[in-house]
């Protein structure tokens, strides 16, 4: 038995894989990672000399949607990530062993790759008094998740649950449930939010970890660019209904059998920041919007009390829209209520800040790209 | 002298649960069923628009995903008196049976399997055997000994990595596993199948609910809309592909996971004597043919059985104060009128009333309350309920298919029916169940082609939509057979929104703790007498808890009509 784990390159080698199987491989994950083509190369490379990193995965709040979702991936599939990839040391719903057994497994990981090993979260953690809502071989989930944030190299928080809290921190938050980033605060934990996170977006987040030893770089909400920085009212199929002022009003009228836009139904897409648009659900087979529902904006924080989700977003439908949904803090947006409201205003404040980033942020990448283009016109 | 063991977390299930069982003599003697974690989904819920209930309702559980959504706009057409289209039932038919084809499936290689096949005597096998065993159960055109040896050769880098990943620190070369290498390889190799495969059939979801876990429901009907002459809804195309799906989950269930489970009882037939359990069994039935509201033409029939007795089938009423019942009497809430009585969903209290040891602990205090499960009773009977409770009252109440199924299977066993009481029972039932789904999902299909080519391709009645046009107030009852059984929500509306709202879940029947009349519920009673080979490695009992496919997160639940503790936070 090797003292070293194999590389993945030594593990396809012993499985009868060719070097152009190896490099079409790395090929699909560089392009399922979001990662441009000139990356390739260093995809490759990263992926024929590490070992399998160490993943382990924790269950808190939660309702393991995230795990199911990760569990449809189609590229790469999900066997081949468990069992090539990564080594998934730590996995509730998985794993062979329970009780103490489970809990070996994970400290044994904890203490011998310590400094290495991937963490991810599924599920908020309870804070409020403490923290007997959720508990794990006796210790709370609070106890746990800060020890195994001590030697993490990166932490991922899984779904809207560990990103932003979810449904069980909507109000009235009856257990303190509270998202990963606000227990750890000393590292960065990369927010991959949904309700559940897209299965290939939860992949390709760990395909490029393991591709290029890096974080992926993160929106100012600390969301994987990659998959987080479209709209997906901008990345919707439906969106000229919407720029035509073709309406679904009621579901089921003969604007839904044409598949127009679904704005006064309800949809959160103005205010959703997902790919759900581009690589779509289940291998590309639909999304919420095909399939004739509105976005309930479950990969926006507070999406839970920004309903009723049949309450269209705040504005007159038609041309001038487009202005309201883009300066949305200014309005108080969707009402249901005043306390709903007030909470609203919160979350479209952070919503303008974020816009106002984002802005920036593509003017800044625009800058880049025909700095670029000019290097590469020279 | 008895010994206590713990086992925290039980994995390979949904949720976080704890069994705290005696061992003495080599087997259980008393077993404690622990819910770990809550959320408080009923709470939350009040003060919304009852049409939101079904998303909040569905994220109660992600691997059961679906069901709840189901049982809540049930639920509440229920209430204000809607009935949908027969499309709409049709699709919500089809989303349900692709629901328990993924997760049955799911169930039995990824979450119970390993508590039968040894991983690693995986790798003594000779390809050649398991191929040669393979093909004599089964057409699976991918049984060959090129692609056994592909998986052993996988299993074996595994293994000499140094790092199993999911398989480290498995009950590897326990006493209690007894198939042949041969018969390990097939599984280890349909567990990677069925990993393949699962992400399939979920596509229907993905055609009439735009995603899967957590598709979109609409109460009056399904949010998707038909047209036969748009690329933009359910046309030719996205009903072939629904087509395409259910040809191929016919031929997994019949070729893959039905010979699997077959085979693999076969070499562990003690398991129909062990881990029978409570004697009562309750099933809401699901499956209209002619609309939600007629339970008579329900695939799965509604009924309760007492005592085993399959001659006598049971009434069952969701909306009857006096049947559905919860205590909190061993569970982690407070009850205003004292915890000893049992309240109805509908007037159900709750009140967070932790009074577990101080975390980190060793062991709970099982006298007192030890889970955050209520404990439900029907008629003050403890109830099993699942796929075995599901066969049992459709086959009590005649179902032919499912008499024709049952009678096949044990007579290849040469077992009498009270084989079926049993952990192995509970298996197979799930198995056997998920072969009739396929088929009658196969009917389902093509009675909704058939309706469209006749002209109805309504999916959804706009009548009720707007809440204005609802009664002041409303109560309503939505019953489903969730994939681990009996499922029912109970909503209260006051004033067009939710004045109150209740699940009573699968997994708190099964893994609820005692009743206030020290009677154990399934989980707790099914333990009992379980033979311990080494108490250190629970396998047997992680066979048995599995054997009901436990869903924790749903089962554990919270809401207070009375608003006193809870009402401390304030709503803004």
């Amino acid at each position: 038995m090797p003292d070293q784990p194999q590389t993945l390159w030594e593990k396809m080698q012993s499985q009868g894989y060719s070097r152009r199987d190896f490099m079409r491989f790395c090929a699909y994950i560089t392009a399922a990672a979001g990662i441009h083509a000139s990356g390739l190369s260093k995809v490759a490379k990263a992926l024929e000399t590490k070992p399998r990193p160490p993943v382990v995965w924790f269950h808190f709040q939660e309702c393991t949607c995230c795990s199911e979702s990760f569990i449809r991936s189609s590229h790469p599939i999900v066997s081949d990530i468990i069992l090539d990839k990564i080594s998934l040391d730590y996995s509730e719903t998985l794993q062979a062993a329970a009780g103490h057994q489970a809990e070996a497994a994970l400290h044994n990981t904890m203490e011998k790759y310590k400094g290495e090993y991937i963490m991810t979260v599924e599920g908020s953690v309870p804070t409020k008094d403490g923290g007997v809502y959720c508990t794990i071989g006796g210790r709370t989930a609070l106890d746990i998740v800060k020890e195994a944030a001590e030697g993490a190299k990166a932490i991922i928080a899984w779904g809207s649950c560990a990103s932003n809290g979810c449904i069980q921190a909507s109000k009235p938050n009856p257990t303190g449930a509270t998202p990963i980033h606000e227990v750890i605060t000393n590292k960065t934990v990369i927010k991959v939010p949904g309700c559940p996170p897209i299965a290939e977006v939860m992949a390709g987040v760990i395909v490029y970890i393991l591709a290029f030893d890096r974080l992926p770089q993160l929106d100012g909400l600390g969301r994987p660019q990659s998959f987080y920085s479209t709209r997906v009212h901008d990345s919707c199929y439906r969106r000229p209904y919407y720029d035509a002022g073709l309406f679904v009003e009621t579901f089921d009228d003969d604007a839904a059998k044409k598949g127009h836009c679904l704005y006064k139904m309800g949809c959160r897409g103005p205010v959703t920041y997902n790919s759900c648009g581009i690589i779509r659900w289940n291998n590309g087979v639909s999304y919420p919007i095909q399939s004739g529902h509105g976005c309930i904006g479950c990969s926006e924080a507070s999406f839970w009390d920004n309903g009723p989700f049949y309450r269209h977003l705040a504005s007159f439908p038609g041309f001038g829209i487009e202005t309201t949904a883009d300066t949305i803090g200014t309005v108080a947006a969707i009402g249901a209520g005043a306390g709903v409201a007030g909470h609203a205003i919160a979350t479209n404040i952070r919503k303008r800040r974020l816009i106002k980033q984002e802005m920036e942020h593509s003017v800044k990448n625009e800058d880049v790209a025909s700095a670029n283009e000019q290097k590469g016109g020279e | 002298m008895s010994t206590r063991i713990v086992i925290d977390p039980i994995t390979r299930i949904e949720g976080h649960l704890r069994i705290e069982a005696e061992v003495k003599n080599g087997k259980v003697s008393n077993a404690y069923s622990s819910g770990t974690m809550v959320r408080g989904i009923e709470i939350i819920l009040r003060g919304r628009d009852p049409r939101d209930a079904w998303a909040f309702t569905e994220r109660a559980c992600g691997v059961c995903t679906t069901v709840h959504a189901l049982a809540s706009v049930r639920t509440v057409e229920n209430a204000v008196g809607i009935v949908v289209p027969p499309n709409a039932e049709l699709v919500r038919n089809l989303m349900f049976c692709a629901q328990y084809l993924q997760d049955h499936v799911v169930h039995f290689y990824q979450l119970h399997a390993l508590d039968w096949v040894d991983v690693v005597s995986a790798l003594k096998a000779n390809p050649v055997e398991a191929e040669s065993i393979a093909q004599s159960i089964s057409p699976w055109p991918k049984n060959s000994r090129t692609y056994f040896k592909e998986v052993q050769n996988r299993v074996k880098a595994l293994v000499e990595s140094g790092q199993l990943g999911i398989f480290a620190n498995g009950y590897w070369g326990h006493p209690a596993y007894k198939l042949p290498p041969a018969v390990n390889l097939i599984g280890v190799a349909h567990y990677l199948d069925a990993l393949e495969w699962q992400k399939e059939i979920i596509k229907v979801h993905t055609i009439f609910g735009g995603k899967n876990p957590h598709p979109n429901y609409l109460v009056g009907g399904v949010p998707c809309a038909v047209n036969t002459e748009d690329a933009n809804a359910i046309n030719a195309e996205r009903l072939a592909y629904v087509g395409t799906l259910i040809g191929n989950a016919i031929d997994f269930v019949e070729q893959v996971y039905v010979p699997d489970l077959l085979a693999v009882a076969s070499f562990y037939k003690e398991w129909f004597s062990i881990g029978g359990g409570l004697k009562n069994y309750l099933a809401y039935g699901d499956l209209p043919t002619n609309g939600y509201n007629d339970p008579s033409n329900f695939k799965f029939q509604r009924g309760a059985i007492l005592n085993r007795n399959l001659n006598e089938v049971f009434e069952v009423k969701g909306e009857d104060p006096e049947e559905v019942r919860e205590y909190v009497t061993h569970s982690w809430y407070k009850y205003a009128g004292g915890d000893a009585k049992s309240l109805p969903p509908w007037n159900g209290e709750t009140d967070l009333n932790f009074t577990g040891p101080k975390p980190p602990y060793e062991q709970l205090n099982v006298d007192g309350k030890y889970s955050w499960i209520k404990t439900p009773r029907w008629k003050d009977n403890p109830m099993e309920v699942g796929p075995l409770a599901r066969l049992l009252v459709a086959f009590a109440s005649g179902n032919t298919d499912v008499k024709e199924v049952i009678t096949e299977t044990l007579k290849k066993f040469d077992a009498p029916v009270t084989a079926l009481f049993s952990t192995l029972g509970r298996t197979a039932a799930r198995g056997l169940e998920t072969k009739l789904v396929a088929h009658w999902m196969k009917e389902f299909h093509q009675d909704l082609i058939t309706n469209i080519k006749n002209g109805d391709i309504r999916m959804f009645n706009s009548e009720k939509w707007e809440p204005k046009t609802w009664p002041k107030e409303a109560k309503g009852v939505g019953l489903s057979e969730a994939p681990r059984g009996a499922l029912a929500h109970w909503i209260d509306i006051k004033d067009e929104k939710i004045a109150n709202y209740q699940l009573v879940v699968p997994s708190t029947w099964n893994a609820s703790p005692r009743d206030a009349n020290g009677k154990r519920s399934a989980y707790e009673a099914s333990l009992l007498d379980t033979p311990m080979a080494n108490p250190e490695q629970p396998l047997e009992i992680l066979r048995t808890v599995h054997s009901f496919d436990p869903c924790i997160a749903c089962a554990v639940h919270l809401h207070d009509p009375e608003g006193k503790h809870l009402n401390r936070i304030s709503f803004m």
